[in-house]
């Protein structure tokens, strides 16, 4: 940016770096340029949603002083300050593959409106390079020419404005960013690029300063210090909750009079601040130097009057000023922690709900256990009646005592009395536990592990890593069980060992398929997989025993496909590899054989119209990423010019719907007239491959691969390990829990808020529209786990022949499997509360579970809806 | 016989486990800025030297395995080629299994090798001296109530305990605590070597503990 680096040198100018608090995300960061306070994490939520700015802000207190605002850019402006500007006109930011037309739209009015003198206050916010980081990464080619078309506006909007200027009083050019830019071109996390923005105020009234001390690195301030500084600047009170404070350099070219003025009102507003949130506010030291800095204040001000001596006036000055300095700094250091407020009550409430979950445990370990929900001998119950009763009383006494504002409380009756019910039904379902087997008390020796990790920031930062490591284990494991259960026949009867161990070798050489006959008495206790089919095929077996391998191999990939987490994130990964400009004709290539391969693990159990709908959905993927830019077809050599893709996705959801429309067809018809298992199974699968093509469509191209290993391990672990070992329900549950969660960072997310890929929400969309997009950015987020539970669906449903409570009993496993974690995490988060990585590190991962527990809720009513038909049709 | 079986088996593990001991320690005296954590490599080579040669060695004076027909010498050098074959076999599945863990493929290979090394030398030249490279009796001895002798059931200890100590070892990794011991393969080699030392001193122990239990039948 060559202008404004001159601009800078040259003097006339402040320049300093900003740190932006997490959540790096704009809706925050507005608010917290605006008002001065620190945005607490339910903001993200809100982000995509943002409602009006109620509390005191700067551009209220502007429009009140009667100053005219005029305002360009990003609508979450507009959405925040509905009626403050005079003139407006919001750019949605949320179509973020657009990287022209976002800026135009705000560079368009520029020429006009510079022209004119009918206003106070304008406000320019461009998108830009937001969507380049967030599309192309910060190292792209596209930032250098953004970066110079910024800089010229700059250059316009300064010319601009000193030629304006010899008439009235000087302006001010402030120039700053809402947050940085991650390694990855994202943002929402607390990384030093994501916090670190510019903060640059160019006017004329600041005197020139040498071009010398501009080279030393700029100061660093908060970015909630913009606020108090602007609205002294512009003699505006400053906003009732800004714990900013004012960045004196600013003010510099005043004399010592009105400076010390300046910080006394940031003072007071501060201390005023303190004094309505904590009631011992009088002991907070930044409180005492206050009252200290104010009474020298005092004095000062009493010297100046009797006119002293300049010299030790100008001394004093300064003293006073260091003073109130450092009150200031203590003063918003204890506000800053103070504006976290915690709700205890609330807190205890969700805690104990899903405490009560957790206790469950054993009942869902019994082999008959199934998810349902037992509604009337809790209604029956004194027990029930007596623990609501308690409850309510219990919920008066706290929300009438409470001082201070609790979530809870301010929830409607009808709600608190619904939450108290739950509780207390719940509580009377808990039964004495039934004696646990050991294999259960294995996987749960796993599980425990990795809720107990949760308690460490590391462990949640790198999450990815336990459950890569768990997975592998488990392969590992199973490769064991495998060898057992194919060697184990010759422990047990050496003379027939002897037998199939010629077979083997026999095998081996001649590549025959041998069938190796085994006895059926002899099965009691050797090889549940011997037992299982009768005859098994010798290169079979090899397969099978290969299995791991190969499942161990493909993750190994997979994990190499995308770098995630914190430590480990920077290293160079295939993702990046392929997505980078020069690899355009690898990653086509990749994405087509990927998507050649996908149809071909979905297909086999697909009736001939989903096959077609299928393959036809592919292609239309295939084009819509040709569409949009990311791949090309062979015979075309650049040169296309690049759409939003809309006609290609929206072909590609025509089959979506269509497949999954079929698939419940057919379920509905198994249901309602047949009682056809194979029905049954044909329409769950039809409904997975659905969602398999939708997530064909979200998934960026160089992601394609983890949908094809997701299948093709799924396919291998089905045929080789799960069918032939019969693992029951809850053991083939935690399995698929697993490989979910894996498969959930294979993807490349992570526990960051920067790694949601929000462009996938407006796949085949023209503009924001907010469901879909929301339920779109949700199912790319979370389609590692929610395809390995439709998977789980399908899997036990194609077993119910064997065991008829399996699908009840998975669903009541898979909903524990979640909610244990949960339950342990909401617990750890209220114990760490006062942790220094509360909201950069333990915040978003709560908000993660949390969204994924809704998702696996969705998941559990699916079950029980294909659960529940299968009751019923056994009563008939 | 029992008994004294068990303080021969005793007396070898201890010699083994005090070796391990001074590996780390004595070569600080001959090696300029010698130290576990610091020249880690050449504390794998030394480690795994120092229990290879006593392994050995034990293996010839003890001779735990009796083999009944007297085998000629070329016989003899063929085995040992044997072994020596799936010594190295082993290495390789060891790094194999290490890398699909997530190591590294390309840097730091030699780093993830000499731990592979040191891993088949706690649990694969064991095997190697007791069985011989006979796969059936390996399979046997891993399976459940495989065990023919109190030689074998510490072997079986041994092993479980050096590669469980190598997995927990790997727990530590992701932890932002910056120690020089968190630097792969530190903390999985130093995982592994206390989880032979803990399987030399368990295994006796238990020996003798369900020494009433453990009934070998012999074929």
């Amino acid at each position: 940016m060559p202008y404004t680096t001159q601009v800078v040198e040259k003097g006339t100018s402040y320049s300093f770096i900003a740190e932006a608090k997490p959540p790096t995300v704009t809706m925050p960061r507005i608010k917290a340029l605006m008002t001065g306070s620190i945005p607490g994490f339910i903001d993200v939520v809100v982000n995509l949603n943002s409602p009006a700015l109620l509390d005191d802000n700067l551009i209220w207190q502007a429009k009140t002083a009667g100053k005219r605002i005029i305002f360009y850019g990003d609508d979450t402006w507009v959405k925040l300050f509905p009626k403050h500007f005079v003139e407006y006109d919001g750019t949605t930011s949320f179509f973020v593959s657009d990287f022209t037309e976002v800026d135009d739209n705000v560079t368009r009015h520029l020429d006009r409106v510079l022209k004119r003198e009918d206003w106070d206050l304008l406000i320019l916010h461009y998108l830009g390079l937001d969507h380049i980081g967030h599309m192309t990464g910060p190292n792209s080619p596209l930032v250098g020419p953004k970066l110079r078309e910024m800089d010229n506006i700059l250059k316009k909007i300064h010319i601009s404005l000193l030629s304006k200027e010899e008439a009235s009083l000087p302006n001010l050019l402030v120039v700053c960013g809402d947050h940085g830019m991650s390694e990855t071109g994202s943002h929402g996390g607390s990384s030093e690029g994501e916090v670190h923005t510019p903060l640059l105020f160019i006017s004329s009234a600041f005197e020139k300063r040498s071009g010398k001390d501009q080279r030393t690195q700029p100061e660093r301030v908060q970015q909630t210090d913009l606020a108090s500084t602007l609205a002294i600047g512009l003699g505006l009170p400053i906003s009732r909750n800004s714990v900013g404070n004012l960045i004196l350099p600013v003010v510099g070219g005043k004399t010592m009079r009105e400076q010390l003025r300046f910080v006394h009102l940031n003072g007071f507003q501060l201390s005023r601040l303190l004094q309505e949130n904590t009631p011992a506010y009088e002991k907070d030291p930044g409180y005492e130097h206050f009252k200290i800095a104010e009474k020298s204040h005092g004095n000062w001000i009493k010297l100046y009057l009797e006119g002293n001596n300049s010299e030790i006036l100008l001394n004093l000055g300064k003293k006073v000023l260091k003073l109130y300095l450092e009150a200031l700094k203590t003063l918003s250091s204890s506000l800053s922690k103070q504006v976290a407020q915690y709700d205890m009550y609330s807190m205890m409430v969700g805690t104990v709900i899903i405490m009560e979950l957790l206790l469950s445990v054993p009942k869902a370990l019994s082999k008959r256990a199934e998810f349902e929900v037992p509604l009337s001998p809790p209604l029956f119950s004194l027990l029930f009646y007596l623990m609501c009763l308690m409850l309510c009383a219990v919920h008066v006494i706290v929300c009438t005592s409470a001082e201070s504002l609790c979530y809870f409380c301010s929830m409607s009756w009808l709600t608190a009395v619904g939450v108290m019910m739950l509780i207390s039904a719940l509580m009377c379902v808990l039964k004495p536990c039934s004696s646990w087997s050991e294999i259960d008390v294995l996987i749960l020796a796993g599980t425990i592990g990795h809720v107990l990790s949760l308690g460490a920031s590391s462990f949640i930062e790198e999450e990815h890593q336990t459950w890569y490591f768990s997975i592998n284990t488990l392969c590992l494991v199973l490769c064991q069980e495998l060898c057992r259960n194919n060697f184990l026949l010759k422990e047990c009867d050496p003379q027939h060992c002897t037998n199939v161990k010629q077979n083997f070798d026999s095998m081996g050489e001649t590549s025959e398929c041998k069938n190796i006959d085994i006895p059926a008495a002899i099965d009691s206790k050797l090889g549940k997989a011997t037992s299982s089919s009768e005859f098994i095929k010798g290169s079979d077996k090899w397969i099978s025993l290969a299995t791991p391998w190969i499942i161990l191999i493909c993750c190994r990939l997979l994990r190499s496909l995308n770098q995630t987490g914190v430590q480990w994130a920077h290293r160079p990964d295939f993702g990046h590899w392929l997505t980078s400009s020069e690899h355009k004709f690898e990653l086509s290539f990749l994405a087509a054989v990927s998507l050649l391969l996908i149809f071909f693990l979905v297909q086999r159990r697909c009736s001939l119209v989903s096959k077609i709908a299928m393959a036809l959905g592919l292609l239309g993927v295939y084009s819509y990423r040709a569409a949009i830019g990311n791949v090309t077809f062979p015979w075309q050599h650049g040169g296309k010019d690049i759409s939003k893709g809309i006609t290609e996705a929206r072909f590609v959801y025509v089959f979506v719907l269509g497949i999954v429309f079929t698939g419940t067809k057919d379920l509905l018809k198994s249901q309602v007239i047949s009682a056809d298992s194979s029905m049954k199974s044909t329409g769950l699968w039809e409904v997975y491959s659905g969602l398999v093509l939708l997530a064909a469509l979200l998934f960026r191209p160089h992601n394609l691969p983890v949908l094809v290993f997701c299948l093709l391990i799924q396919t291998m672990m089905t045929k080789y390990i799960w069918r032939p070992l019969k693992f029951d329900a809850a053991q083939i549950t935690i399995m698929h829990y697993w490989f979910g969660q894996a498969f959930f960072y294979f993807q490349g997310n992570s526990n960051g808020i920067a790694t949601v890929d929000v462009s996938a929400g407006f796949v085949g969309l023209d503009s924001y529209v907010e469901i879909p997009a929301i339920f779109l950015t949700a199912f790319a987020t979370y389609a590692g786990p929610f395809l390995w539970a439709i998977h789980l669906l399908c899997y036990l449903s194609s077993e119910v022949s064997r065991n008829s409570a399996a699908v009840g009993h998975g669903c009541f496993c898979y909903a524990l499997m979640r909610s244990i974690p949960v339950a342990i995490y909401v617990v750890l988060v209220t114990g760490l509360r006062y942790h220094l990585f509360i909201w950069s590190v333990f915040s978003p991962k709560l908000l993660y579970e949390g969204v994924h527990v809704f998702i696996t809720a969705a998941v559990c009513l699916f079950f029980t809806a294909m659960d529940q038909n299968h009751s019923y049709r056994v009563q008939d | 016989m029992r008994e004294a079986e068990i303080r021969r088996l005793l007396a070898a593990n201890l010699l083994c486990a005090v070796s391990i001991i001074l590996a780390a320690l004595v070569p600080a005296f001959f090696l300029d800025g010698f130290s576990v954590l610091g020249t880690h490599l050449t504390w794998l080579c030394v480690c795994s030297v120092c229990v290879a040669t006593l392994n050995i060695i034990l293996h010839l004076v003890l001779k735990p395995s009796q083999s009944p027909k007297r085998s000629s010498f070329a016989h003899k050098i063929s085995r040992f080629l044997k072994c020596c074959i799936y010594f190295f076999m082993s290495c390789i599945l060891f790094h194999a299994i290490i890398v699909l863990y997530g190591a590294p493929l390309i840097e730091s290979v030699t780093e993830t090798f000499l731990f592979a090394v040191l891993l088949s030398t706690f649990t694969t030249l064991q095997c190697l001296c007791l069985l011989g490279p006979n796969v059936q009796a390996w399979i046997r001895v891993f399976s459940k109530n495989g065990a023919m002798s109190i030689w074998e059931s510490s072997l079986q200890i041994t092993t479980v305990c050096s590669i469980l100590g190598a997995w927990f070892g790997a727990f530590p990794i992701p932890l932002d605590w910056d120690r020089p011991w968190q630097v792969w393969p530190i903390s999985c080699s130093l995982g592994a070597t206390f989880g032979y030392m803990a399987g030399l001193i368990i295994a006796p122990l238990w020996i003798h503990w369900n020494r009433k239990q453990l009934t070998y039948k012999s074929r």
